[in-house]
C-alpha cells in the first residue's frame, strides 16, 4: 500500500507511530502531482520548496512531542480563494494574478497551528463564480475520474487534488454548493458546516452571508477533524458564532438507530437523472437497514431557491469586489485616461466573463428603484426557505437528497449557457439560503464510471449528527462502490 | 413580464460597477441580464407580504471588539507590497482633481 | 430674513433660508472602529494601516464597541431616542480614499433618531432638530501631486470613527448655524466623545442650504456644500451661497441639487459633479457585522456614566459656589477650564480667586498664545498653591502673575519655584527700608509734590519702591515704611 493510499488521519497516526515522516507524506504526494498535474491541473500554485522545509520543522517538533494533533505532518491543499501569509492567492482570476498577502486565512492558520503541511493553493472557478472549474483564469481542472469531465466548481481543484491523491485533504469554500457538487462529482467527502461554524476570515468574499469554508477529505472521519481544527468562534469575523460542541470526531459510531431521515419527495421528480436518482435512493435504503426511519415528505418553495440565490449572491459580490480596483494590489491596466477609465480597464481587464456577468446583475439589483423589487424580495424569500426547512427539522433529524441532477458534465459544455449551469445547484443552494450544514458523500457511480454523491442536510449546528449518519452510511460505501474504489485514476 | 434592458441601463450598470464593455460585450451581457431577470421574476408568484427580510441567518447580535490598540505585525512594507504603483509609503493614483 | 434692493431703491421680494448641517465628528477612541489600528493623529503615511482598513481582500470588520457607547452618549446627551434595533449598512461608491469602494455606515436603522438642541443667540432661543445620528468610517486621505500629475492615498484616517450628525433644516442664519454648532461642540467635548476640532478635521460640517420667498411653505431645491474648515468660512459660504442662489432665482434661472465644494481663499464654491459619479450608492444591510441590540441595562449604563453636560453643571455652580451668573458662563464655556476650576477649588477652597485666576490670566494667555481652553495642560494643584501663596502673602500679587504665566506654559511647582528663584516676599524691614531711602533720593520731584499735597504722587512712589523690590515686596509694608520716612 502506497503511503498516499492513507487517509489524514491513518497517515497522522502513523506518523506520530513513527512509522512515516512528514516528510516522506510530503514528497509521496508531490510525486503523485508529478505524475498527475500536467493532465489534470487540480492546482494554480505549488510550492514544493517550501512544504519540504515545512515538514521538516513539523517532524522536528511531532518528534519532540510538542505537535500531537491528528493531522500533524499531514499534507494538505487550500482553495486559492483562502489568503496564504506569503504565498500568492489569486482566486482563480487574472485580477490577483501576482497578490501575495501578508496574512493568512484564520482557517488556514489553525490548519498549520496544528502541524497541517501545505502544499499548494488550488484551482477554482474565478471568485468562486462557477460550477465547473472552468471559469478560473488558470485554466480548467480536469476530473480525475475521467479527464474529459469537469471535476465540478467551485472548488473543483480542491476537489480534484483529494481525489487524485495529490493530496490528503483540502480546504473549500461553499456559497451555493461549491464544497459539496465538486466532492460529489470527484467522488470525495466535502462537508459544509453552519453559517458561522468557521471564521471567513480570510476567504476572498463572493456572497458574504452565504459562504462556509469546509473541509474535502477522503472519508467522514478525515473531515470531521478537519472541521474540529478550523471551527470556533475568531473575533475577526463577526459572524462566527461562540459553540461549545465542535468536539466532531467523538461521534463516528456506524450508530444509524433511530435516526429520522426525510426524503424531500420534489427532489426525485422532473430534472433528476434515473441513474443518479436510483443511487441515492440506495444509499437512503442503506441507512435503513441500519436502522434509521426514513420518511418522504414535501420540502416547499425549492424551485425559488436559485433564484433568491443569485439575487443574493450577486448583490454582495458586486459590492465585495468593488476593492479591485488597481489601486492597492492586484492588476492595473497599462493604459488608461485618468482615475474612472483606469478602474474601468482594469475591472474590464482583470475580471473573466462570468465575474462581470455577476457584479452587473448584482450593481442592477442594488441600484435605485430596484432594490425593494429584487434585493428586498430574495431575502425574504430567504426567510420563507428557512421556514420550509425549520418545519422539516420538526420531524427529520436530517434530510437525504441528491447533491445535483446529474454526474459531471463533460468539458466546455456548461459555459454556453449559464442558466443552465446556474440550474444544477438546485439541490445545494437553499442549504445557503438557510445557513445549515451539508455534505456531500460518494455513493456508486453511473454507467460512465462517473461518481454520485449522496447529500446530508442538518439542522443548525446539527453537525454531530450528520457525521453520525454520514459515518454509517460510509459504513456501506465498500459495498456499493468497490468498483469505483479501485478504479482510481488511471 | 419579459425584461428589456436598454443601452442606457447597460452603460449605466457599467458606471456603477466600473465595468467599460465594448458595445458586443454591452449586448451580450444585456442579454444575459434579461434573461436572468426574467427567471429572477419567478420569485414575484410568492407572496411575501408581512415576511421580513432575512438580513442574517441566525439572530447573533452585539458582537464587539474592546477598544484596545494591536498595531499589524506586517507594517507598512506588507501593506504596500502588492500595489501596483507606490511612492514614499503612500499609493499611486491617477490624480483625483482636475 | 434678508432683504434685497435693487439700485434704484424698489424693494424686491424677500427671501429667507433654510439651513440643515450634517456634521461628522470624530470620535474619541484609540482604536479604528473596525480594526485595531491606532487613531492617533499624525504619523507616517500608512504605518496606522492593517489589512482591515486598506481593503485587502479576505478582511472583515469588527466593530469597536466603545463606537457604539460614545454614539448612543452623543444621542442621549442630544436628546434622541436611542434604535434599539440597529445595523450597519454599506455604501457603495468608487474613489481611492475608501479602500473597500464601499463605506461602512448605517442609513436604514441610524443609532439615534429625533433629537433636538436649545441653541441662543441675539435673536433668542429656538430649538434645532437632530433628525439622526449615524456612525461610520472615515476614509484615507488624498495629496495631489501637481507636477507629476497624479494623487498619493494614505489610509491611515481610513476607519477611523465618526458619528454623523444629521440636523433638521432649522436654522435661518449664519449665527444660527455658529451657535448650533457651539452648543453641539461643548456638548461632545463634556461628554468626552471627541475633542471637536474644526481645523483639524476632528468636526466637520457640511451645510444644506436653499432659500424660499418669505412667507411660502414649501423648500427651495438645497444644495450641500462641503469644505468648511472654520466658524468664518461656514459664515463666508452661507453668504455666498444665500446670494448665488437668490441671484439665481432673481434671474429666473433654477438652483440646481448638487454637492459645492468651498474654497475659502477664493471665497466661492464649485460643484463637485462628474459625468462618472452616479450618486447611486446601492446601499444595503452589512452581511458581515451583526445587527445591534441596545438592551435597557446597557442603556441604562451609559446613562449612569453620562458626565454633568453644561446646563446642569452652571446650575450647580451657582448653588454651590455662589459665584456671578458671568463668572460660571465663562467657567463652563470649556470643559477644561471647568475641570481645572472644580479641581483647583477642591484642593483650596477658594471659589472665587479660581475663578478670578482663570477668567483673567489664563484668559489673556490664551488669547496670547492662541490656544484653545481644552488645550490648558496646567495641574489644577499648581494653581491652587499658587492661592495659598498669595493668601498667605509668601509672594506679592505682582510675582505671583509671573508665576502663574510659568504654570501656564510648563506648569511648574509654584512652591519649588519661588523657592528657587528667591521670589517670596522680602519679610527683612531694614531691606525695604534701604530700597525707599533709595527711592526717595532718586525721585526728587515726586517726593516734593507729595509733600506739598499731591497724595496721588504717594502710588508713583510705592510702585518704585515695588520694582526696586523686583516685586518680593508686601506692599502695604513698602507704604508703611514710606509713610514713616516722608513724615
Amino acid at each position: 500500500m502506497k503511503l498516499t493510499d492513507l487517509t489524514a488521519v491513518e497517515l497522522g497516526r502513523k506518523i506520530k507511530k513513527g512509522e512515516a515522516t512528514a516528510v516522506e507524506a510530503v514528497e509521496a504526494v508531490l510525486a503523485e502531482i508529478k505524475e498527475k498535474e500536467e493532465s489534470l491541473h487540480a492546482y494554480i500554485t505549488i510550492e514544493a520548496e517550501k512544504a519540504v522545509e515545512k515538514a521538516k520543522a513539523v517532524q522536528k517538533r511531532i518528534e519532540k512531542g510538542e505537535l500531537l494533533h491528528p493531522l500533524a505532518g499531514v499534507p494538505m491543499a487550500v482553495k486559492d480563494n483562502l489568503c496564504t501569509e506569503g504565498i500568492r492567492t489569486t482566486c482563480g482570476s487574472r485580477m490577483l494574478e501576482g497578490f501575495v498577502p501578508g496574512y493568512s486565512a484564520e482557517a488556514v492558520r489553525r490548519l498549520e497551528a496544528a502541524g497541517a503541511v501545505m502544499l499548494g493553493k488550488t484551482n477554482m472557478d474565478e471568485f468562486a463564480m462557477g460550477s465547473t472549474t472552468e471559469t478560473s483564469a488558470f485554466g480548467a481542472t480536469k476530473n480525475p475520474r475521467n479527464t474529459e469531465y469537469v471535476p465540478g466548481g467551485s472548488s473543483g481543484g480542491s476537489c480534484a487534488a483529494v481525489a487524485a491523491k495529490e493530496c490528503f485533504f483540502a480546504l473549500g469554500s461553499d456559497t451555493g454548493g461549491s464544497i459539496r457538487q465538486p466532492s460529489a462529482y470527484c467522488g470525495v467527502t466535502g462537508f459544509k458546516p453552519t453559517y458561522g461554524t468557521v471564521s471567513r476570515y480570510g476567504l476572498i468574499a463572493y456572497g458574504s452571508s452565504l459562504e462556509q469554508i469546509g473541509p474535502i477529505g477522503k472519508d467522514v472521519r478525515d473531515c470531521s477533524v478537519i472541521l474540529e481544527t478550523i471551527s470556533g468562534y475568531d473575533e475577526k469575523d463577526s459572524t462566527s458564532i461562540k459553540r461549545e460542541d465542535t468536539d466532531f470526531s467523538t461521534v463516528l459510531t456506524k450508530d444509524a438507530k433511530g435516526l429520522r431521515i426525510g426524503i424531500p419527495r420534489n427532489y426525485f421528480s422532473e430534472g433528476l437523472d434515473d441513474e443518479v436518482g436510483e443511487a441515492v435512493l440506495d444509499g437512503a435504503r442503506f441507512l435503513k437497514e441500519q436502522g434509521a426511519v426514513l420518511e418522504e415528505f414535501d420540502l416547499g418553495l425549492t424551485e425559488y431557491a436559485i433564484p433568491a440565490y443569485y439575487v443574493i449572491a450577486s448583490a454582495e459580490a458586486s459590492s465585495n469586489l468593488g476593492r479591485f480596483d488597481g489601486v492597492k494590489y492586484g492588476y492595473r491596466a497599462m493604459e488608461y485616461e485618468g482615475l474612472h477609465n483606469m478602474y474601468k480597464k482594469s475591472r474590464s481587464q482583470g475580471f473573466g466573463k462570468e465575474v462581470k456577468r455577476r457584479i452587473l446583475l448584482g450593481s442592477f439589483v442594488l441600484s435605485a428603484g430596484y432594490y425593494e423589487a429584487y434585493y428586498l424580495k430574495a431575502l425574504k424569500t430567504k426567510a420563507l426557505i428557512k421556514r420550509e426547512f425549520d418545519r422539516a427539522f420538526e420531524r427529520y433529524d436530517m434530510i437525504l437528497s441528491p447533491v445535483a441532477p446529474a454526474t459531471a458534465p463533460r468539458l466546455g459544455e456548461s459555459l454556453k449557457e449559464p442558466l443552465k449551469m446556474y440550474l444544477s445547484d438546485v439541490y445545494t443552494v437553499s442549504v445557503n439560503l438557510a445557513g445549515l450544514p451539508g455534505l456531500s458523500l460518494p455513493w456508486g457511480q453511473d454507467k460512465k464510471g462517473l461518481p454520485i454523491g449522496v447529500q446530508l442536510i442538518g439542522n443548525a449546528f446539527g453537525e454531530k449528527k450528520l457525521l453520525q449518519a454520514a459515518y454509517a452510511l460510509e459504513q456501506g460505501l465498500s459495498i456499493c462502490t468497490k468498483s469505483s474504489a479501485e478504479m482510481g485514476l488511471r | 413580464m419579459a425584461n428589456r434592458i436598454s443601452a442606457g441601463e447597460m452603460e449605466y450598470a457599467g458606471i456603477l460597477a466600473k465595468l467599460s464593455l465594448t458595445p458586443e460585450e454591452q449586448k451580450e451581457a444585456g442579454k444575459d441580464l434579461e434573461q436572468m431577470l426574467n427567471y429572477i421574476d419567478k420569485l414575484n408568484e410568492l407572496n411575501t407580504e408581512d415576511i421580513e427580510p432575512m438580513f442574517h441567518v441566525f439572530p447573533v447580535c452585539n458582537v464587539f471588539r474592546n477598544d484596545e490598540a494591536r498595531p499589524y505585525e506586517g507594517g507598512r512594507n506588507k501593506i504596500l507590497e502588492n500595489a501596483p504603483e507606490k511612492r514614499e509609503g503612500r499609493f499611486v493614483v491617477p490624480k483625483t482633481v482636475e | 430674513m434678508h432683504k434685497k434692493q435693487c439700485g434704484n431703491g424698489v424693494e424686491m421680494k424677500q427671501y429667507e433660508i433654510v439651513i440643515g448641517l450634517e456634521v461628522h465628528v470624530e470620535l474619541a477612541t484609540k482604536t479604528k472602529i473596525f480594526c485595531s489600528c491606532s487613531t492617533q493623529f499624525g504619523g507616517e503615511p500608512n504605518t496606522h494601516t492593517c489589512p482591515v482598513c486598506t481593503g485587502m481582500p479576505g478582511t472583515l470588520p469588527a466593530l469597536n464597541k466603545k463606537v457604539v457607547e460614545y454614539a448612543v452618549a452623543v444621542g442621549l446627551a442630544t436628546n434622541c431616542e436611542i434604535t434599539r434595533y440597529s445595523r450597519f449598512d454599506r455604501k457603495n461608491y468608487f474613489y481611492p480614499d475608501n479602500s473597500q469602494n464601499y463605506q461602512i455606515s448605517q442609513l436604514y436603522l441610524p443609532i439615534c433618531k429625533n433629537g433636538g438642541i436649545e441653541i441662543e443667540t441675539a435673536e433668542g432661543k429656538k430649538t434645532v432638530g437632530i433628525h439622526e445620528i449615524h456612525m461610520e468610517e472615515d476614509a484615507g486621505k488624498l495629496v495631489h501631486d501637481e507636477k507629476r500629475n497624479c494623487s498619493y492615498v494614505d489610509y491611515n484616517r481610513s476607519g477611523v470613527p465618526l458619528i454623523e450628525i444629521v440636523s433638521e433644516p432649522d436654522m435661518g442664519s449664519a449665527d444660527e448655524v455658529i451657535a448650533y454648532l457651539e452648543k453641539l461642540r461643548l456638548i461632545i467635548c463634556y461628554l468626552g466623545a471627541s475633542d471637536c476640532k474644526l481645523q483639524e478635521g476632528s468636526m466637520r460640517a457640511d451645510i444644506n442650504l436653499s432659500v424660499r420667498e418669505a412667507g411660502v411653505k414649501k423648500l427651495g431645491t438645497r444644495t450641500e456644500m462641503k469644505n468648511l474648515n472654520s466658524f468664518r468660512a461656514i459664515r463666508r459660504a452661507i453668504e455666498g451661497e444665500k446670494e448665488r442662489q437668490i441671484a439665481l432665482l432673481e434671474e429666473g434661472k433654477k438652483v440646481i441639487q448638487e454637492t459645492r465644494r468651498w474654497d475659502d481663499g477664493k471665497g466661492i464654491s464649485y460643484p463637485m459633479r462628474s459625468k462618472e459619479d452616479a450618486r447611486d450608492y446601492r446601499y444595503f444591510p452589512e452581511p458581515d457585522l451583526a445587527p445591534l441590540v441596545i438592551e435597557e441595562e446597557w442603556l441604562e449604563n451609559i446613562r449612569e456614566r453620562q458626565p454633568e453636560l453644561r446646563d446642569e453643571k452652571m446650575e450647580r455652580y451657582a448653588r454651590e459656589y455662589d459665584l456671578p451668573e458671568y463668572d460660571i458662563s465663562i467657567l463652563t464655556s470649556a470643559k477644561k477650564l471647568a475641570d481645572i476650576f472644580e479641581a483647583a477649588t477642591a484642593l483650596c477652597q477658594k471659589p472665587k480667586k479660581v475663578s478670578n485666576w482663570l477668567m483673567v490670566e489664563t484668559m489673556r494667555l490664551l488669547r496670547e498664545r492662541e490656544m484653545d481652553a481644552e488645550e490648558l495642560s496646567f495641574s489644577p494643584g499648581h494653581l491652587a498653591g499658587l492661592i495659598e501663596l498669595v493668601d498667605g502673602k509668601t509672594i506679592s500679587g505682582t510675582v505671583a502673575k509671573e508665576v502663574f504665566e510659568k504654570i501656564f506654559d510648563e506648569d511648574i511647582e509654584p512652591k519649588t519655584y519661588i523657592e528657587e528663584k528667591g521670589l517670596k516676599t522680602v519679610k527683612d524691614e531694614s531691606a525695604i527700608k534701604e530700597a525707599v531711602r533709595r527711592v526717595i533720593e532718586e525721585n526728587p520731584q515726586p517726593v516734593a509734590d507729595y509733600k506739598g499735597g499731591k497724595t496721588k504722587a504717594m502710588g508713583f512712589l510705592t510702585g518704585q519702591a515695588m520694582k526696586a523690590m523686583k516685586g518680593k515686596a508686601d506692599p502695604s509694608a513698602i507704604n508703611k515704611i514710606l509713610l514713616e520716612l516722608l513724615s
